[in-house]
């Protein structure tokens, strides 16, 4: 069969794009090309689109998978105990990732969500040394902190319980943020590591975003954007172990 | 079976872009995995050890996102671009955010047929023999839909692309 320059199929180009042609026939190919400017173009359309592709969605691939896609949250197979290693291994993966991610994701983020990480880091350096008043209302009055700022963020707010991950609430504060108050609940661990949630009522119709990272100086900020809400979990942590924190949370908040 | 979940595993990455591609939401897409995993657990009997599992999961998930069309045809004709899928992020190198959101919406404006083919060769780099496979269709038909599904997207491409080409700052 001679393919000279007159006879190259249609498949033969796709298949050449693709990388799925036959290696005898690539020379063929490449020397129709070199005759054919109009065909050499359609092809490096064609190889365009595939890269545009890969820019587009590779970085989906990338993304922390969501626990409930992990086998271990599944109903009936793990032993309890496995199951935890498993879900702790995954999440460890899920941090790794993300750091790779981290420059990426900075392009594309709207203004509303960018202050977010901010604004909570420098909550969290605010309030955190505080000895005497490090929160205006305590864990003792949960009820009434909780009500109380969701009454002035106009959302439902929760206080989730970190006590498995090791940490207790000692309260929550209001705060000012850019498009109105804001909400900080601070928690403690047995050593005096203290973490904070910083809650966002979100102006902006946005139902979910993927959790995102930010490092502040020492501090690193998980945040992300749930319903009407947006969340930021601060604490100087490593970041396998914020990420750990802020999957409770998330849970918790989902349940 | 602790093998069989790694590589069940290995695959969700995968999965979770070709669904966003193909869904072009993200809620959308992560709803179709998650079927796609419990229908792949329910069913692994049916999988034949030592075949491609990967394969076996993507045509799992075509027969799901098929039949999510045939019950609600008008979800599935025209896809707005919903604000999240702006918010993808977009590797450093691709200065260029406007071709990626025309890239975005010329794909949704594909007929599904088309668009699988174009995203399972283009984006999950599958061979045209799995592709035929993942379908359940003749290679025959893999190629001609890759070859009118490239150059639909060619043509809508260079239709968003001109206007937005002349709004010179």
């Amino acid at each position: 069969m001679n393919h000279e320059t007159q006879s190259i199929q249609e498949n033969e180009l796709h298949a050449y794009v693709d990388g799925q042609l036959d290696a005898a026939l690539q020379d063929e190919v490449s020397a129709y090309l070199a005759a054919h400017p109009d065909t050499a173009a359609r092809v490096q359309t064609y190889r365009q689109q595939n890269e545009m592709l890969h820019a587009l969605f590779d970085p989906i691939a990338s993304e922390p998978i969501p626990l409930s896609m992990h086998p271990a949250a599944r109903r009936r197979t793990f032993m309890p105990l496995l199951r935890y290693a498993a879900v702790a291994a995954w999440m460890v993966m899920g941090g790794a990732v993300g750091w790779m991610l981290h420059d990426s994701a900075d392009n594309a983020q709207p203004a509303y969500l960018a202050s977010l990480p901010q604004q909570a880091a420098i909550a969290h350096v605010v309030y955190t040394p505080e000895v005497l008043h490090p929160v205006e209302v305590g864990a003792d009055q949960e009820a009434h902190l909780v009500k109380w700022l969701s009454k002035r963020l106009d959302a439902k707010v929760r206080a989730p319980q970190l006590a498995s991950v090791g940490y207790q609430l000692v309260g929550g504060r209001l705060l000012p943020g850019t498009d109105g108050p804001a909400a900080q609940f601070m928690y403690q661990d047995a050593q005096g590591q203290r973490l904070t949630l910083y809650v966002r009522a979100h102006i902006q119709d946005h139902h979910e975003t993927a959790f995102r990272f930010e490092q502040e100086g020492k501090v690193g900020v998980f945040y992300w954007v749930d319903g009407p809400l947006g969340y930021a979990m601060t604490g100087e942590l490593s970041k396998p172990e914020l990420l750990r924190v802020a999957n409770t949370v998330y849970h918790q908040l989902n349940p | 079976m602790s093998q069989i979940s790694a590589l069940i595993e290995e695959q969700i990455p995968r999965l979770r872009r070709y669904a966003r591609a193909l869904t072009g939401d993200s809620s959308r897409a992560d709803d179709l995995v998650q079927d796609t995993l419990e229908r792949a657990w329910g069913k692994l009997n049916l999988w034949r050890q030592g075949s491609d599992i990967r394969a076996w999961m993507f045509s799992i998930m075509h027969n799901l996102f098929i039949n999510q069309i045939r019950q609600n045809p008008s979800a599935h004709v025209f896809v707005p671009l919903a604000d999240e899928a702006l918010e993808i992020p977009v590797r450093a190198t691709q200065s260029d955010g406007l071709e990626m959101h025309d890239l975005m919406s010329a794909i949704h404006h594909l007929p599904h047929e088309f668009r699988e083919v174009v995203l399972l060769v283009g984006l999950e780099q599958l061979r045209y023999e799995e592709v035929a496979q993942v379908l359940g269709v003749p290679i025959g038909t893999v190629m001609s839909r890759l070859s009118r599904g490239r150059e639909k997207l060619r043509a809508l491409m260079a239709g968003n692309a001109s206007p937005a080409l002349r709004r010179v700052k």
